[in-house]
């Protein structure tokens, strides 16, 4: 079946430094470092200590809750630090790649959903399974209504999943067969890849969502489909993940193997690397950023991803990596009355509307204006194309209504769905933090 | 421009908390981001931001004001050279209305910021630039002869029991500057209302000459009421009628109107709804004998326009939801003609109006909301 569908609210932001369609291989040394706040929901539990060996596929840590629910090493090597923070709280786990990749074998059994389930729990892939509500790691004992999959991103600077698809077409169709053994599987695609989707998955629920970003956005899309209500249960996964199950599947061993952009207007020469989940970052911008200061590297695109720096790694679930400027070196006099013509704003009052669509904007970090009250009215709405009232929804969170955010469908958003909102808001408030408390809170009173 | 930072680097301890100056670190920070962006960047969520802020907007309703503040100072000149049977030349006109209403603009900023810098000093926070605009309206909504005192008691009390204790810019539920003139009209309602209020009578800096203390003139929506009306469509299009200060001239208040629309900060279809209940209304009354003039004179005449432009879009004590705007907007051109119409002191009846919506924009959003919210909860049942 195939069902299409036209947002019209939204905002594609066009930023300097699209990756180009080539692929660089990165060898595969070094620390690589898992962290448990990539699986958000997680208590982690670490299962290994320094000093072990592992095989990539071995896990590393567990969540105490659920204690099936394991994240696993995406290298083999030996685990050079367990490192905790404050309060013991376990940040990363790092493991230094051996010359020879080893992987553990799984016993690859899919007859049944229950198996399918198992088999994604054994080999850790299972994480990578969000749920809604509250956008956290799905429990395995629940029941989803259905499985969604969105295949491509409208985040300024994101990878094209297309592209990256190019020689793992056999795994994606794999992994979704796989998951359609759970529950149905709903996959999400743009007009381009309507064609070449259809072909892949003949017999799974396509929907073809075009419009502005966030159209992209799997919550989006599940907003269209098929809502979330209270008490039911969706499961999302990247697309990219789908691949990971792919190759579980017909392979037996766990490869988190990634074609992840690196781009922005502080790269030399963006491009798309092969690279595994938990990679230094160091090894994929090496020689490739303008300047070394004053500049942001971000872990995923610039509206939902987080800020890291060049000793960071990648994180699990993102599929890109940006740099653009920091801004922390730039004075702007009376900036608030000026054209600013190498600005970027939804607001008439700048001259973004005269500029076309092709232009490129090097946004920096600056926020460009103080924290205020919601004051301009339909700010967040025009930004948000779901059926929900998202500055309502806001001040419900805001005051801590807990009915209220359930009356007006805090079940249906994640925080990333405000990602365009919340660069768009005059009033600079941080939306997408204020969602996931108000998630978080729900989740600790429900 | 390195120096306007080098400026500030200098005199930031001054300001600081421990410094000798710390009890002006809210006026300090409010003059810095004001000169200077700040260079904060987004710690978490987004890393990047739309060039919009609140400076901008609230500037932006400023500029808009411009052409009728600027017409309005000349206005002042023009009725006052007629009054006094003088021959003026146009910058003679303006330069009198200039040195009329400046006084007021500058005491109405003094008052509304002075407040606004005490209070976010008291709540260390920054300085909300929400009164900007309010206290640019203000003067623009008086009579040329209102006391610069009791404009500064009104503000006062408007900046206070309107806007702050609901906690500042965006949290009010009614229209600041409307409440500051409300307040005046029933306290002072000589000052307000009448023929004696409308026309500058003193001479200032030699410029003009003092009218005798029994010169009156009416306002053209007055004399509808007494049944002779003198001015011309033509002239109340233009705006050289006596009125409030800035709300005279339509073909003013419609380039403001253009830049808001334009850039989005002002709702078009609140903007719109307002004419379109009032143009009906009129129409309605015109049609059953109720009022003498046309429809279109009641729109342009009186505070009508720039109400429906300045005021009733203000996004904070509007409704919110998109459908809400037009019946908001509605109800505000209905309630207005109405006051208008069924009173026989033919009052504004825009300042009710709008206040009176303010205080039902949240009932009209609660229906667009909870319709949403049962839409929801049906399809749990379902």
């Amino acid at each position: 079946m195939i069902k299409h569908f036209k947002l019209k609210k939204g905002l594609d932001i066009n930023l300097k430094g699209h990756a180009p369609h080539s692929v660089k291989a990165v060898p595969t040394k070094g620390i690589y470092s898992v962290m448990p706040n990539d699986f958000y929901g997680f208590k982690p539990k670490p299962v290994v200590k320094e000093g072990d060996s592992v095989l990539a596929g071995d896990a590393l840590f567990i969540n105490k809750e659920i204690p099936e629910l394991k994240v696993v090493a995406p290298v083999s090597g030996t685990v050079t630090a367990v490192v905790r923070g404050e309060r013991r709280k376990l940040l990363s786990i790092d493991v230094e790649a051996g010359s020879e990749q080893r992987y553990k074998s799984f016993d690859v059994k899919c007859s049944t959903g229950e198996d399918v389930k198992a088999l994604l729990l054994e080999a850790g892939l299972f994480a990578f399974i969000r749920q809604r509500p509250y956008d956290i790691v799905a429990n395995p004992n629940d029941t989803p209504k259905g499985i969604f999959v969105s295949t491509f991103s409208k985040m300024p600077l994101a990878q094209d999943f297309s592209f990256a698809l190019q020689g793992e077409e056999a795994y994606l169709q794999a992994g979704i067969n796989a998951l359609a053994k759970i529950a149905k599987v709903h996959v999400g695609v743009s007009p381009e890849q309507e064609d070449v989707m259809c072909s892949l998955l003949p017999d799974t629920d396509i929907y073809v969502f075009s419009g502005p970003n966030p159209a992209g956005n799997v919550g989006v899309q599940i907003n269209h489909i098929s809502p979330v209500n209270k008490g039911e249960v969706v499961w999302a996964i990247g697309a990219e993940e789908v691949v990971f199950i792919g190759r579980l599947v017909k392979e037996g061993h766990v490869d988190l193997t990634r074609t992840i952009a690196v781009a922005g207007g502080e790269v030399k020469e963006p491009t798309y690397c092969k690279t595994l989940v938990g990679a230094p970052l160091a090894a994929l911008l090496h020689d490739n950023l303008k300047r070394n200061e004053h500049i942001r590297i971000i872990n995923g695109n610039p509206l939902v991803g987080i800020k890291t720096d060049i000793n960071g790694h990648l994180a699990a679930k993102v599929t890109e990596v940006t740099v653009i400027p920091e801004g922390d070196d730039k004075d702007e006099v009376l900036g608030w009355i000026m054209p600013r013509l190498k600005d970027f704003s939804t607001n008439r009052s700048y001259f973004t509307w005269l500029q076309g669509k092709k232009k490129e904007y090097n946004l920096d970090a600056r926020i460009k204006g103080g924290e205020r009250h919601i004051i301009m009215s339909g700010e967040y709405d025009r930004y948000l194309p779901m059926d929900i009232y998202g500055g309502y929804l806001i001040k419900a969170i805001l005051t801590g209504d807990l009915d209220r955010m359930e009356a007006l469908g805090i079940y249906e958003v994640a925080p990333e769905d405000f990602a365009v909102a919340e660069f768009a808001d005059s009033s600079k408030l941080e939306l997408q933090r204020i969602v996931r408390e108000g998630l978080d809170l729900l989740r600790k009173e429900g | 421009m390195n120096f306007i930072k080098k400026f500030f680097d200098k005199t930031r301890p001054t300001f600081s908390e421990g410094g000798k100056l710390h009890a002006l670190r809210s006026v300090y920070e409010g003059f810095e981001s004001f000169l200077l962006v700040p260079n904060t960047t987004s710690k978490s969520g987004v890393s990047i931001h739309d060039a919009i802020d609140s400076k901008r907007i609230m500037s932006m309703v400023v500029i808009a004001l411009m052409p009728a503040m600027l017409f309005g100072m000349y206005n002042i000149g023009y009725q006052h050279y007629m009054a006094a049977g003088l021959d003026g030349s146009l910058m003679e006109m303006f330069a009198y209305g200039l040195l009329a209403l400046l006084p007021k603009i500058v005491v109405s900023y003094a008052v509304g910021l002075g407040i606004e810098f005490v209070v976010a000093q008291y709540k260390h926070e920054e300085i909300q630039e929400g009164y900007l605009v309010t206290g640019l309206i203000v003067p623009l909504i008086l009579p040329i002869n209102c006391p610069l005192w009791m404009m500064a008691l009104a503000i006062a009390f408007a900046v206070i029991f309107a806007k702050e204790i609901f906690g500042g810019t965006g949290m009010n539920i009614f229209n600041v500057a409307l409440v500051a003139r409300a307040f005046l009209f029933f306290s002072y309602s000589g000052k307000m209302t009448g023929d004696e209020v409308w026309v500058a009578n003193e001479s200032i800096l030699g410029l003009g000459k003092d009218l005798p203390d029994t010169f009156t003139c009416a306002t053209p929506l007055a004399e509808v009421g007494s049944g002779q009306m003198s001015a011309s469509l033509n002239d109340m299009v233009v705006g050289l009628i006596p009125g409030s200060v800035g709300e005279t001239s339509v073909i003013a208040i419609a380039l403001g109107a253009a830049l808001l629309l334009w850039t989005g900060i002002a709702s078009w279809k609140t903007m719109l709804s307002v004419f379109v209940g009032g143009g009906l209304t009129a129409a309605l009354f015109h049609a059953t004998g109720s009022t003498p003039i046309e429809w279109y004179e009641h729109l342009v005449l009186g505070g009508f326009c720039f109400g429906a432009v300045f005021m009733a879009t203000d996004p904070v004590t509007s409704a919110r939801t998109e459908g809400g705007k037009y019946i908001y907007g509605f109800l505000i051109g209905v309630i207005a003609i109405l006051v208008r119409v069924l009173n026989p002191g033919y009052p504004e009846g825009m300042m009710l109006a709008i206040l009176f919506m303010n205080l039902f924009a949240p009932l009209i959003d609660y229906f667009f909301v909870q319709h949403n919210i049962n839409r929801r909860l049906k399809r749990i049942k379902n």
